[in-house]
């Protein structure tokens, strides 16, 4: 038993240890930074109001989606009675929110959310086509860039 | 309670007679001429004689290429196509004869997706990502449906769909924003310019033939130019003994 304080003290130490993670994150804490949204300059309302957009325009974009391509119904008209075309592209990115980087990807990297498939077919607005960098992978075959 | 056979059989009569009714009512309904005569046939016409694919012509393709972002994929084993040219024997089997031999096998024929009265590619699509829009007649792909099976492809008596079997973007040389890329393990294929159709414009690759070889139209309505041009000389579909009624004629 004389060796009580040898053991308690190996003890505390042995915990103090395996919890470092716990301790380490929680002093290391900062608080999460809003993203930083551009906000359109154009264009003050957007097709909805702005509470259902933060909260369903997934909702809205697939019913956009299935209504054009299922339906052939191009025209959105709008709570405010204003009628948009019904594209990603040319409607929302194009008038407004410019590109994916700087509106959709910031959103949804805040909050963890994975970037849906649309982007591997629909493109960006074409200004900011023009600008973008070449990031696309060289062709297999032909073994050189093409150009943007 | 207990049911007689006299009970039985009249109720059995009675429930036969309603559901005989409800089809009757159901089929004068359907016959509503209001709905049918609205509905268009879109169909094409391609003047075989007007054609100057032979002269190393290549405009409506490279419209086509252009407007709906089809890649340009050297493989010819990966090659994606809505509108190309295919030699005689390939497109007209069975028009074969020593004199047509003499005066076509020569030229390259124009060939797309013939937007079949009876598609055989939509029956067997597992996931309706391929439909024929009951409006127009046009057979519709949605790339947000296709899983990429292929068997529509295999279907086509027509080798009218392409598969991408790797991203196309790379072998895009300009996006068109206007109008979507596909991606890797989607089946593509033309669409009769639906999205033109929408504005009230005509399909890219008519409006880009300089020799006006190509006439598009409503088959549904005897007075279009289309229906005017088949009525005025012969013309011939690709393969229809297979029952699948194209909707692109020939005329020769």
């Amino acid at each position: 038993m004389r060796d009580r304080p040898v053991i308690v003290a190996g003890l505390l130490l042995f915990v103090a240890l395996f919890a470092f993670p716990v301790w380490h994150g929680l002093a290391n804490r900062t608080p999460p930074t809003a993203p930083a949204i551009k906000l359109p300059v154009a264009q003050k309302q957007c097709v909805a109001p702005i509470a259902y957009m933060r909260s369903s325009h997934m909702q809205l974009l697939i019913d956009w989606r299935e209504q054009v391509v299922r339906d052939d119904q191009r025209q959105f008209h709008a709570f405010n009675g204003k009628v948009y075309d019904k594209s990603l592209t040319k409607t929302c990115l194009e008038q407004c929110h410019g590109n994916k980087a700087e509106f959709c990807d910031r959103c949804h990297n805040y909050s963890g959310v994975s970037t849906p498939y649309c982007w591997s077919c629909h493109n960006n607005a074409p200004q900011v086509v023009a600008e973008a960098p070449d990031r696309r992978p060289t062709p297999l075959l032909t073994g050189r860039r093409i150009a943007p | 309670m207990k049911i007689t056979r006299k009970d039985f059989l009249l109720l059995s009569g009675i429930g036969l007679a309603g559901v005989a009714g409800s089809k009757l009512m159901g089929g004068v309904g359907a016959a509503e001429p209001s709905a049918e005569s609205t509905r268009k046939r879109w169909g094409m016409v391609i003047d075989l004689q007007k054609c100057r694919q032979d002269d190393g012509c290549k405009d409506c393709i490279a419209a086509c290429n252009q407007r709906h972002n089809v890649p340009q994929i050297p493989d010819p084993a990966h090659e994606v196509k809505w509108i190309w040219t295919e030699k005689f024997e390939a497109v007209f089997p069975s028009q074969q004869d020593d004199y047509t031999r003499q005066n076509y096998t020569a030229h390259p024929i124009l060939v797309a997706c013939n937007h079949c009265a009876e598609p055989q590619c939509t029956r067997v699509c597992p996931t309706g990502a391929t439909w024929k829009r009951v409006e127009d007649g046009i057979v519709m792909m949605d790339w947000h449906r296709c899983i990429g099976c292929k068997y529509c492809m295999v279907a086509c008596p027509y080798g009218a769909r392409s598969f991408n079997f790797t991203d196309p973007r790379p072998y895009i040389k300009q996006i068109n924003p206007d109008f979507p890329t596909r991606e890797s393990g989607v089946v593509e294929k033309c669409n009769f310019c639906a999205d033109l159709l929408a504005v009230g414009k005509q399909p890219a690759c008519v409006g880009a033939c300089r020799e006006k070889a190509m006439t598009f139209g409503d088959l549904a309505d005897a007075d279009s130019d289309v229906r005017r041009l088949l009525r005025a000389r012969y013309s011939i579909r690709r393969k229809p003994e297979l029952g699948t009624g194209p909707n692109v004629f020939y005329l020769v």
